[in-house]
């Protein structure tokens, strides 16, 4: 029972304590809300509910907190206001002033993100962005747009992002090459890096908590936790915010492909 | 951190990713039997975001701060304008104060020229009368010192007439007014 998801370490400890339980990764499995054994892809899962909470949230933030439409703004409308303000200027800043018209993408990215990531540091809550099929899908739809864009916009110069015309001749089919292959990384490591993140904090703080079993070492367990947890606060908004400055920064190398 | 299952385990699962007690088996994420459902709750999440931030809250937000923007920029004018206002008001005043202290000035030489007109008049015209009223008073003087003058040659001849009288003599009238004469010249 206890043998699913756990170094021998922890094989040891369970032998020794007798009732050391470790299911680190059993909060990431997807459940049907309303019983039966199957996923199907239109099922009503644990995934459906918590997205759907994503989307309540952000309702909440942006649209009824700024329902008063106050001039001076109260504390709610000023996080919304903060919101838009913080990701209106990045997509200026990062990816230039004509990126503006793509602001409501990235904003939707963010929000999506930021608020899933805070709802899964929730307990017994259920994190989508810890999933790949999610964040993949997302950087698949950012590389996609992003590539399409830069040849919608520049044709066949968009390909001119690959040849870099500052570096000397020689080094120049060396570096098409790599940056060919780094370009089609991008949403790999897009992908991979927002739910490896969120899946590893989420997965230690559980390891920590199966570790609070034991009297001896509880304190330091619930320490560790709380620590932790801590840090997962700080990177639930940081991995949103690398996803969107991210997403900006491939959109400038379609905006603007010459270097 | 996740290590696979023994067989066994994978035999008793209630599907490919879940063991019969409910627990995982390796990594849920890479469980491609739910990737498609969350796959597709994804899409309708995003869509349904999408709509809501680019038809609702963005265009909200943003007319919010266009009109702070607006208004901050109309109260910035606005108090530009009663500064500048203040600033005329201000020099008006002194104006009307400088002019007002001017006039005081003017009408205070004026009033002062007129007072020291008629000053003069009045000293002039007193001196005038104190002059007529000296040479009048000189003139009674010296009529007086004529008519005393007068008095005493009577006294005196009366009396010497008399005093030659009295020793006998008889006084020859014009001789003593002659001796009287020499007398009060000398």
């Amino acid at each position: 029972m206890a043998d699913d998801a756990h170094g021998a370490a922890a094989a040891e400890h369970a032998a020794e304590e007798g009732g050391l339980v470790f299911h680190p990764m059993d909060q990431f499995i997807v459940k049907p809300l309303f019983g039966g054994d199957t996923v199907g892809l239109f099922t009503v899962t644990n995934v459906t509910l918590w997205m759907a909470l994503a989307v309540l949230a952000i309702f909440a933030l942006l649209v009824m907190a700024t329902s008063k439409r106050a001039i001076v703004p109260g504390r709610s409308q000023s996080i919304a206001e903060l919101a838009y303000g913080f990701i209106y200027k990045m997509v200026e800043d990062v990816a230039g002033k004509d990126a503006t018209p793509y602001f409501p993408y990235v904003m939707t990215l963010f929000m999506f993100i930021v608020c899933s990531n805070f709802l899964g540091l929730l307990p017994m809550s259920f994190t989508t962005t810890s999933h790949i099929a999610v964040t993949a899908i997302m950087a698949m739809a950012v590389f996609l747009s992003v590539t399409i864009i830069g040849f919608a916009k520049h044709g066949i110069g968009f390909l001119s992002l690959f040849w870099i015309s500052a570096a000397p001749l020689p080094l120049r089919p060396i570096l098409a090459l790599i940056e060919i292959i780094s370009y089609f990384v991008r949403p790999i490591s897009h992908s991979i890096r927002l739910a490896g993140n969120m899946m590893a904090g989420h997965a230690v703080i559980k390891v920590f908590a199966g570790f609070a079993a034991v009297t001896l070492i509880a304190p330091v367990s619930v320490l560790a936790i709380t620590a932790i947890y801590a840090l997962e606060v700080l990177v639930s908004f940081i991995q949103a915010y690398v996803f969107a400055i991210l997403t900006c920064v491939y959109l400038k190398d379609a905006l603007h492909p010459h270097h | 951190m996740a290590t696979e299952t023994d067989s066994h385990g994978a035999a008793e699962a209630a599907s490919v990713c879940v063991d019969s007690h409910g627990g995982a088996i390796g990594m849920p994420q890479l469980c491609g039997d739910w990737m498609g459902n969350q796959i597709f709750w994804l899409i309708v999440t995003l869509v349904v975001i999408f709509l809501i931030l680019s038809r609702v809250a963005l265009p909200r937000i943003a007319a919010i701060l266009a009109e702070r923007q607006g208004t901050i920029t109309n109260d910035l004018a606005e108090a530009e304008n009663l500064k500048a206002r203040a600033v005329e008001a201000e020099e008006a005043y002194n104006q009307a104060l400088a002019d007002a202290r001017s006039e005081a000035l003017r009408i205070a030489a004026e009033a002062k020229a007129e007072i020291q007109g008629e000053l003069n008049d009045a000293i002039e015209k007193a001196d005038a009368e104190i002059g007529a009223r000296a040479a009048e008073s000189e003139k009674a003087i010296a009529e007086i010192r004529a008519g005393a003058l007068e008095s005493i040659r009577e006294v005196a001849t009366d009396t010497a007439t008399e005093i030659v009288g009295a020793l006998g003599g008889t006084a020859d009238a014009d001789a003593v007014t002659g001796a009287v004469q020499s007398r009060m010249k000398g």
